[in-house]
């Protein structure tokens, strides 16, 4: 099933609906570098609500579009992970160093708020 | 006469030789014991009083205790079985541990009841020493194991008391509390076993959704001890807690446990902590964007009630 990616303002929204094969993650993630540059989005959100399982491969992808959007000029945030799914990936280490995560959606665009106004009014 | 007046167990060994001979001296030992009931009870029932022992206790309660023990003990040295001294004895300590009465006071009744029978075989065999030796050969083993036995039964009740408080303590140990809009506190004390750093890590996650928390502040100082187990589970706590989007800043780390974990190499670098937990909560109001000021520093005079 592919993921919706909506625009909002400066940022996109990238909101997962249901469990995801890895072919749907990777469409997903090529997806979103290729819009971050289109729409010239300086952030976007990864919502995760809705997956109560992650798997490494998952977690490895989120990872990487965290990564590679920022070399695109974009900051991504994950937002919405789930206790037990925090608490799963903890244990086996999938700890999604480097990235920025929120309790939902609306802390991440809280975040982005203030991470691109920091970023954006700098320089 | 008071002889016979149950049919006894007789274990195998009694019935040959030395065996029969002891079996034969301890019915009569606990024919004189009953017979003798009433006196050596009041007796032994003074001296307990005069001892100062089981304070803790009224005069009627420790007689009224002393009679059962009597009767089990008298019942124990004639059947040669401890099980229902032991259930006994159970019993008893469960009925007198909450009034507070102490391991050495249970020994030493027990001890003195020896005594006081050991005193009455004396005044009644002092004529024929030949048979008083015999009567205590039998007697002093029995009675050894009796007093073992009702001491073991005590010390283990207890024990067992202080297991199940244990268990209540670490239950009622892991509040997670909110202190200001979005900041959580969650004070750790006493032992952290993987069980319970598992249970905590649950807790905490679960209230940071609840509470919508963007920080938390662990307070370690009631913790004695740490090792890398531990040491890794806080690590796995505050990912955990990160990865649902908040920070967590560890306060009240003791110079023993900060030396512990820098010789035992954690790698505590990604965990943010702060000397005491007032410190933490600065840090974490500094975090969220609050600013505590006096009233008198406030830049507009404040409105005097």
């Amino acid at each position: 099933m592919e993921v919706p990616i909506l625009k909002q303002g400066h940022f996109l929204i990238a909101s997962i609906q249901s469990a995801l094969t890895d072919a749907d993650l990777s469409q997903l993630r090529e997806a979103l570098v290729l819009r971050v540059g289109k729409l010239r989005a300086r952030g976007v959100i990864v919502d995760v609500t809705a997956l109560d399982v992650m798997d490494s491969f998952a977690v490895r992808t989120l990872r990487d579009i965290a990564h590679m959007t920022r070399l695109r000029g974009a900051e991504t945030v994950i937002v919405g992970i789930q206790p037990e799914v925090a608490f799963a990936m903890v244990q086996l280490g999938l700890t999604l160093k480097g990235v920025a995560t929120a309790l939902d959606l609306e802390e991440g665009l809280a975040f982005l708020d203030r991470f691109t106004k920091e970023r954006f009014e700098r320089a | 006469m008071a002889a016979k007046q149950s049919p006894s167990v007789v274990s195998p060994e009694r019935q040959t030789g030395a065996g029969a001979d002891i079996a034969a001296l301890l019915r009569e030992l606990v024919a004189h014991l009953r017979q003798n009931r009433t006196q050596l009870r009041e007796e032994w029932a003074r001296r307990i009083t005069r001892a100062q022992l089981l304070t803790a206790m009224t005069e009627e309660e420790i007689f009224a205790e002393a009679t059962s023990v009597y009767d089990n003990y008298v019942e124990a040295l004639e059947t040669g079985t401890f099980e229902a001294l032991q259930a006994y004895a159970r019993n008893l300590s469960e009925r007198i541990i909450p009034r507070g009465v102490e391991t050495h006071e249970v020994v030493g009744i027990v001890l003195l009841l020896r005594d006081v029978l050991a005193r009455s075989l004396f005044a009644k065999y002092h004529e024929d020493f030949e048979k008083l030796n015999r009567i205590l050969d039998a007697y002093e083993p029995a009675a050894n194991r009796i007093a073992n036995t009702v001491a073991v039964g005590f010390v283990q009740e207890r024990e067992r008391i202080i297991r199940q408080q244990q268990e209540a303590i670490r239950e009622l140990s892991t509040p997670v509390l909110q202190v200001r809009e979005r900041l959580l506190i969650l004070p750790i004390i006493g032992v952290i076993d993987p069980q319970r750093a598992r249970q905590l890590t649950e807790q905490l996650l679960r209230a940071i959704r609840t509470n919508r928390a963007k920080v938390v502040v662990i307070d370690i100082t009631g913790v004695a001890a740490m090792d890398a187990n531990v040491a890794n589970h806080l690590v796995q706590t505050v990912e955990a807690a990160r990865l649902l989007g908040a920070t967590v800043i560890v306060t009240g780390l003791s110079p023993e446990i900060a030396q512990t974990l820098v010789t035992i190499g954690v790698d505590l670098s990604e965990m943010a902590t702060v000397g005491d937990l007032q410190g933490g909560i600065e840090e974490a109001e500094r975090l969220l964007g609050y600013k505590v000021v006096l009233q008198s520093e406030l830049p507009h005079p404040a409105t005097k009630a």
